[in-house]
C-alpha cells in the first residue's frame, strides 16, 4: 500500500526537508513580527505618536451582525477624530479582535490587548458573560474598557448589586443602561401599558438572559402580576417544542424571554406554530432585524423588545451618525449597538484628549485616562454621555419596540414607547 | 391527558428525526464496524443542499411542488459528500487499525463544519460567489414551504404542527423503502452478506467496495430527508446543527442496538419520547427542559447496563 511505501523509503530525505521548511516558517514569522513592531513604535509617517483603540466583539458567528456594527462604528469615531486632529501629536488606530461571544476567546483577546504598549482603551464586549472574563485582564493592565452593550448589573456594581453595590473594576465603564433597569422597564410596560397580568418567562441560562429575567420577574410580581411558568432552554437546541408544551397550558398572556435573537427568533416562530399566539418580549439582545427573519417574517408581528436609549434615528445627532455611517460605506449595518459604540469610542477619545496631551507614551498615561474617563461629559449620538461612580451611564432612557407587519412582505421594528426610567 | 398526548407527539416528531439520522450510523457500522462521526455533518449538508436548491432555482418561491426538488437537491449534496468522504478519507484506511478511521471521522466532521461556515458563500476573500449565496456564519432562515408549514392542526386539545406530520410521514416512507431495499433487492442482500462475513461475501463474487459505498449513500439519503425535515420544523438551519443531532442519533443507534437497522428506528423514537416525557413528568428540581438530556442519557446507561446489545440486539458477531 502506498502508506507503507512512504514509511519505508526516503524517510531521512523527507525529514530534513520538513526540518528546513519548519525552521524557514518560524524564521519568517519571527521576522514579520519584528517588522510590525518596529513600524508601530516609530509611529506614522507624519511623525505623530500612535495610540490604539481596541475593539472586542463577536466578529464571526451568530452574533456577528451586532459585533461588526460595533467595530465599524468605532472605526468611524476614530476616523473622525483623526480627521479633525482631536488629539494633537497623536494618531489613533483601531485594532479589532474577535471574541466569538465566548468568554475564553474574549480573555485571549484581552490578554493580547494588555500586552500592547500603545493600547489606550478598548471598546467591548457585546456579551456580559464575555466581559466578566475580560474585565480583570484589562484592569490589571490599567486599560480602560467601555462596553456599548453589556447590560448585566454585576459588571459595574459587583455580585451583590441589589443589596451592597460595590465597584469591582475601576477601568470598566459602559454607555448602555443595565438589566436592573431594562427588565423592570419591560415589566412596567407589559403590566401598565399593555394590561398583561400573566406572563411566562424563559431564559437561556447565560449571564445576560438570567439577569434580565430575574429583574423582570421581580418588578412584575411587585406590580401585582403573576409569573405562571419559569422555564429555561439550552442555547444549543433549536427545537423548543417541549418547553412550549410546558408553558402553553398555564395560559400566559405574554412570554418574556431572556437571551438573544438566534434562539428568540425560532422560539417565537415555534410558539406561534404550536398555537401559543401571545407576544414574545425580550431585551436588547433580540432587538435586531434578524429576529424577524428567524421568527418567520410577518408571523412575529406583535413581538416586543426593549432597547437602551431613544431610537437612534429620532435624535438629530443620531441621524447625523447614521448618515455619516452610510457615507463611510461599511459593508455591514451599524445594528443595535452602533450608536453606543460610537459614543463609547468618543468617550475614550475625550478622555485621551486630557490624558495624552502632555504624556510621553500611552502606558504612563493610563491612570490619567481612567481618571479622565470618569469625568467625561458630552452630548453623544444617543444622548448625554457621562458615567456615575460605578461606571454606569447616567442616562437611563429606554424604548419599547414592536414588530410591525403593516407591510406583510417587509415587517420591521417600530418604536412604540420611549421613556426615562425613574 | 391532552398534555400526555401532546408530549408524545412532540417526542415522536423529535424521535423520527433522530431515527432518520441514526440509520446512517447503524448501516455503516454494520458493514465496516466504523462509527462515522461525520454523519451528523452529512445531515447538516443535506439541509444546506435543500436551502441552496431553493435559493438558486426558486428565488423565494415556496409552492409545494418545489419541495420534492429541494429534497432531491438535499440528497445530491448529502450523498455526494458521503461518497467522497468514503472514497478519499475512509477507503485509504480500510486496513488500518480501528482508531485511525475513527479519528479521521472526527477530523472530517470538523472540516465539513468549518467548510460550510467559511465557504458556503463561495470564497469571500476573492469576492467569488457565483450562486449569490448568503453568509452561513450565522443561522439562516429555511424556506417555509406552503402546506407543510403554517398554522398547526388542533385535534382535541392536541396541537400537531404540519412539519411534524411531514417528519413522521418521511420516517414511515423511508422505513418501508429501507426494508424493501435491504430484503428484496440484490444489492440489499449483498449488504447483509458483507455485514455477516465480508471475506466470504467477496469469495461469492460480491464487490465489497461497492457495497460499502452503497451503505454510505443509503445513510446519506435518509440524512438528507432529515435535514429538510429539521429545516421545515425549526425554520432555520446553521452549520452546527449536525453536531448535537448527530450525537443524539448515535445514542439512538446504540440504544436500539448498533448495526441493527430496525433498532435504529426504534431507538430514535424511544429517545425522542423519553426526552418529551422527562420534560413534563419528572417533578421538581430535576425535571423540566434543562434535564431532558440528562434523563435521555440515564436511559442509555440503564439499557447498556442491563441489555448491552441494545433494545433490539446488535449484530452478534464482532470481528474486532
Amino acid at each position: 500500500m502506498c502508506l507503507g511505501d512512504d514509511q519505508s523509503g526516503g524517510t531521512v530525505h523527507q525529514r530534513s526537508v520538513v526540518r528546513i521548511g519548519a525552521s524557514l516558517i518560524v524564521a519568517s514569522l519571527a521576522l514579520s513580527a519584528c517588522g510590525s513592531r518596529s513600524t508601530s513604535n516609530t509611529g506614522a509617517s507624519d511623525g505623530k505618536k500612535i495610540a490604539k483603540i481596541g475593539v472586542m466583539a463577536p466578529l464571526s458567528g451568530d452574533l456577528s451582525s451586532l459585533g461588526l456594527g460595533i467595530q465599524h462604528s468605532v472605526e468611524l469615531a476614530v476616523k473622525q477624530a483623526n480627521d479633525s486632529n482631536a488629539i494633537p501629536g497623536w494618531t489613533l488606530q483601531v485594532e479589532a479582535r474577535d471574541d466569538e461571544a465566548k468568554p475564553d476567546v474574549g480573555k485571549n483577546a484581552a490578554t493580547a490587548f494588555a500586552a500592547e504598549d500603545n493600547m489606550a482603551g478598548v471598546v467591548g464586549n457585546l456579551n456580559s458573560s464575555v466581559a466578566q472574563s475580560t474585565q480583570p485582564v484589562l484592569a490589571s493592565a490599567k486599560i480602560v474598557q467601555v462596553s456599548p452593550a453589556n447590560t448585566n448589573p454585576s459588571l459595574t456594581q459587583g455580585a451583590n448589586f441589589k443589596t451592597a453595590p460595590l465597584r469591582t473594576y475601576p477601568t470598566y465603564f459602559r454607555t448602555c443602561t443595565t438589566d436592573a433597569v431594562q427588565g423592570p422597564f419591560a415589566a412596567r410596560y407589559l403590566f401598565q401599558k399593555a394590561g398583561i397580568k400573566k406572563v411566562a418567562t424563559i431564559h437561556d441560562k447565560k449571564a445576560y438572559g438570567q439577569g434580565l429575567v430575574e429583574a423582570f420577574s421581580g418588578e412584575f410580581t411587585k406590580l401585582g402580576g403573576t409569573v405562571v411558568s419559569a422555564q429555561t432552554i439550552n442555547p444549543d437546541d433549536s427545537n423548543y417544542q417541549s418547553v412550549i408544551t410546558k408553558v402553553k397550558p398555564k395560559g400566559p398572556q405574554a412570554v418574556y424571554y431572556g437571551g438573544e435573537y438566534p434562539q428568540a427568533g425560532p422560539l417565537s416562530q415555534q410558539m406561534k406554530g404550536a398555537g401559543l399566539n401571545v407576544p414574545l418580549m425580550g431585551g436588547d439582545g433580540i432587538f435586531d432585524p434578524k429576529f424577524i427573519q428567524l421568527g418567520g417574517g410577518a408571523a412575529s408581528a406583535g413581538d416586543l423588545a426593549t432597547s437602551v436609549g431613544a431610537p437612534t434615528d429620532q435624535l438629530p445627532a443620531g441621524k447625523k451618525f447614521l448618515a455619516d455611517y452610510e457615507k463611510a460605506g461599511y459593508k455591514e449595518p451599524s445594528a443595535a449597538y452602533g450608536a453606543y459604540s460610537f459614543d463609547a469610542a468618543n468617550a475614550i477619545i475625550n478622555a485621551l484628549k486630557v490624558s495624552l496631551k502632555d504624556a510621553k507614551d500611552v502606558v504612563s498615561a493610563r491612570q490619567a485616562t481612567i481618571d479622565a474617563l470618569g469625568k467625561v461629559s458630552f452630548d453623544g449620538v444617543t444622548g448625554k454621555v457621562a458615567f456615575d461612580k460605578f461606571g454606569d451611564s447616567t442616562t437611563r432612557v429606554l424604548t419599547v419596540y414592536k414588530v410591525d407587519a403593516a407591510k406583510a412582505d417587509a415587517p420591521k421594528w417600530i418604536p412604540v414607547n420611549t421613556e426615562e426610567f425613574k | 391527558m391532552d398534555i400526555f398526548v401532546q408530549q408524545l407527539v412532540n417526542g415522536l416528531t423529535l424521535g423520527s428525526l433522530y431515527a432518520l439520522i441514526a440509520v446512517g450510523y447503524t448501516v455503516v457500522y454494520g458493514i465496516l464496524q466504523l462509527i462515522n462521526f461525520a454523519h451528523g455533518e452529512v445531515f447538516m449538508i443535506g439541509a444546506f443542499g435543500a436551502l441552496t436548491t431553493s435559493l438558486v432555482l426558486f428565488k423565494g418561491n415556496t409552492a409545494l411542488w418545489t419541495l420534492p426538488i429541494m429534497i432531491v437537491g438535499a440528497m445530491i449534496a448529502s450523498v455526494g459528500t458521503a461518497v467522497l468522504m468514503e472514497r478519499f478519507a475512509y477507503r485509504p484506511l480500510r486496513n488500518a487499525p480501528r482508531l485511525a478511521p475513527l479519528i479521521t471521522a472526527i477530523g472530517i466532521s470538523i472540516f465539513l463544519q468549518e467548510f460550510v461556515r467559511l465557504n458556503y458563500n463561495g470564497i469571500p476573500q476573492l469576492n467569488w460567489n457565483p450562486l449569490g449565496l448568503p453568509d452561513a456564519k450565522s443561522r439562516l432562515p429555511f424556506p417555509q414551504i406552503d402546506v407543510v408549514t403554517g398554522p398547526a392542526f388542533e385535534v382535541g386539545g392536541v396541537t400537531i404542527q404540519r412539519a411534524a406530520i411531514f417528519t413522521m410521514g418521511a420516517l414511515v416512507v423511508c422505513s418501508v423503502f429501507l426494508w424493501y431495499f435491504i430484503n428484496r433487492t440484490k444489492t440489499g442482500r449483498g449488504m447483509k452478506a458483507v455485514s455477516q462475513d465480508p471475506d466470504t461475501a467477496r469469495l461469492m463474487g460480491i464487490n465489497v467496495d461497492r457495497i460499502i459505498v452503497v451503505a454510505f449513500a443509503l445513510g446519506a439519503l435518509l440524512a438528507a430527508v432529515a435535514g429538510v425535515a429539521q429545516g421545515l420544523q425549526n425554520n432555520n438551519i446553521d452549520f452546527r446543527m449536525g453536531f448535537l443531532a448527530g450525537l443524539k442519533a448515535f445514542t439512538a443507534a446504540v440504544l436500539g442496538g448498533i448495526g441493527n437497522v430496525a433498532g435504529a428506528v426504534v431507538g430514535g423514537l424511544v429517545l425522542g419520547v423519553v426526552e418529551g416525557m422527562a420534560t413534563q413528568y419528572i417533578p421538581g428540581q430535576f425535571g423540566g427542559p434543562p434535564w431532558k438530556d440528562v434523563w435521555a442519557f440515564v436511559l442509555l446507561i440503564l439499557v447498556l447496563v442491563f441489555r448491552p446489545q441494545g433494545l433490539l440486539g446488535a449484530k452478534a458477531v464482532d470481528r474486532a
